[in-house]
């Protein structure tokens, strides 16, 4: 066994593998995620110590588990005892915790790792804490980030985040969060709060341009990853499906969306050649799952969908757009919104001329939520220039440069206000 | 990261083999635990070399043999790919696998497009 830093180093691929079913099949038998956390943490020290010597072991997260549920056990007989003498004082108890010792066992053992995993996540992911808290805590528990690694791919100091989670774990301690599953009607709304996370950690990570630490598109990864654990963790859902397909596709596009020279490409410029097609058929799977479940009108599925038929067109002229309009036409009934209006406009220039989507783009214009969006007068400029009014076009690039903080965007944007200024095109 | 993990089996690559019920069990359940872990990205068994064929490349033309490569030292018998933040955890889940005595998995990082300088990715490009 090489000692030292390699140890040191499989260490640490051991805790990213194991540490969120550590802290998941802990935080079941403590009640606590905080508790949960550190009793995982104690076990990993424990390691780091023994392990060099030893070598790692046949089963590391067996030794892990082992490990930390004897300091759990003793955690909850302290905390018993400490119960019976705050009564004997007729102080209030602290906690609810009342376990005798043959009803320990049956608590520790437990029904199953995945069913751990599911409650850790609906934990993290709970309506008491704000988004940037669910996102640290999701990140943190499930994803085994550190701290740091979440402030480097969130652009924010270090101290922020470790208060962020530290204040989350109390206000799950103080609010008495269950650790459980929601049931019943408040599954759906749970578990798109879930979803709702996993896809913004995502698009931090697509939003990414290039010079950026590298901390950042691996966001796409982990969420990518958390996806996938979910559709294994809830398969009867849908949306679960449609959100992990609309990823995968997504992230099959990483390489192609920003050239060599660090620009970025439009979707309809990129060389598809570079799109990875093992995400896209694990995308058009995911979407298929989706479907068979009879979730094709779910907002995720919609969108899925829509990314799968850029995915499946190996040209841009290929590219299905009245498809692509039908289905913005559903998800503007289902989820509706006014960039989702918008990208229907789009997808309506394509499919029938840019009359038809400028007819659409019009009725935005006094949309209050799209006043500094710069992709609505950028959207207005492209269909006017199609139509020949140049003289309009320019104007409506101009103002969507001056909108868009993106430099490369607005060197873009003003190239084509200058190409208006210059005439017709032959 | 991606890396691939390649089966080199210890057993010779004999066309009537056949796993047993318990190794297949053992595989699945590996297989399982990778796809719970959101890190299995494709796997692929292949038939045996005795079916298969090898190009050999010497003065600039290649010559066919067909399989069984009887003096092959090595006979690919499949391969997973995984998502993985470190090769050290891709050795970790390669450790994992239900493996017989004998058997090697070699485990190799795969390029992605950004590995590459920017001269070879326009290159590689349109």
């Amino acid at each position: 066994m090489a000692a030292g830093a390699d140890t040191n180093r499989a260490i640490d691929a051991v805790w990213r593998i194991e540490s969120a079913r550590l802290i998941a099949g802990l935080a079941r038998i403590v009640r606590d995620v905080g508790a949960a956390e550190e009793l995982a943490q104690d076990a990993l020290v424990a390691a780091l110590e023994q392990w060099p010597r030893s070598g790692v072991p046949d089963n590391p997260g067996a030794w892990l588990m082992g490990t930390a549920k004897h300091r759990a056990i003793d955690l909850l007989r302290r905390r018993t005892v400490l119960e019976r003498k705050h009564a004997e004082l007729g102080r209030a108890l602290e906690s609810r915790l009342e376990i005798d010792e043959p009803d320990l066992d049956a608590a520790v053992d437990g029904d199953g790792v995945g069913d751990d995993l599911l409650r850790l996540i609906f934990t993290t992911c709970h309506p008491a804490l704000s988004t940037e808290a669910r996102v640290a805590l999701t990140l943190r528990l499930l994803g085994g980030l550190t701290t740091e690694e979440i402030a480097r791919a969130f652009l924010v100091p270090v101290s922020t985040v470790a208060q962020r989670i530290v204040r989350a774990k109390r206000t799950l301690a103080e609010a008495r969060v269950p650790f459980e599953v929601p049931r019943g009607g408040e599954l759906a709304v749970r578990l798109s709060a879930v979803l709702e996370v996993v896809y913004l950690i995502f698009n931090e990570g697509y939003s990414a341009t290039a010079g950026d630490d590298w901390m950042r598109p691996a966001l796409c990864e982990d969420a990518v990853r958390l996806g996938r654990i979910l559709a294994e963790l809830v398969p009867a859902e849908p949306e679960v499906h449609g959100l992990a397909a609309l990823m995968e596709i997504q992230a099959s596009r990483s390489a192609a969306r920003i050239d060599p020279s660090g620009a970025p490409v439009l979707l309809l410029e990129q060389d598809r050649g570079r799109w990875d097609q093992l995400l896209v058929r694990r995308g058009l799977a995911a979407l298929e799952r989706a479907q068979d479940l009879g979730g094709a009108l779910g907002p995720y599925a919609l969108q899925a969908a829509i990314a799968a038929c850029h995915a499946r067109a190996r040209t841009a002229v290929e590219t299905d757009w009245q498809r692509i309009a039908a289905l913005y036409d559903a998800l503007a009934q289902i989820a509706p919104s006014p960039v989702v209006e918008l990208n229907r406009a789009v997808a309506l220039a394509m499919a029938f001329g840019p009359a038809t989507g400028l007819e659409l783009v019009d009725t935005l214009r006094s949309e209050p939520s799209l006043e500094h969006y710069h992709l609505l007068p950028s959207v207005r400029g492209d269909l006017l220039a199609r139509l020949g009014r140049l003289g309009e076009a320019r104007a409506e690039f101009e103002r969507a440069a001056e909108l868009t903080r993106n430099v490369r965007e607005r060197e873009l944007l003003l190239a084509r206000a200058a190409a208006c200024a210059a005439g017709p095109q032959p | 990261m991606r890396f691939m993990m390649i089966m080199i089996p210890g057993h010779r690559d004999e066309a009537d083999w056949t796993p047993s019920a318990e190794a297949v069990a053992a595989m699945s359940k590996f297989n399982d635990a990778l796809t719970k872990a959101g890190a299995l990205l494709a796997l692929d068994g292949l038939h045996p070399s005795s079916k298969g064929a090898r190009v050999s490349f010497a003065g600039g033309r290649g010559t066919v043999t067909d399989g069984p490569f009887t003096e092959a030292k090595e006979i690919v018998g499949g391969y997973w790919l995984i998502q993985a933040k470190s090769k050290e955890e891709a050795v970790e889940w390669a450790s994992r696998a239900p493996a017989a005595d004998g058997d090697v998995i070699e485990v190799r990082q795969v390029y992605e497009m950004s590995d590459f300088p920017p001269e070879v990715q326009a290159a590689a490009g349109a």
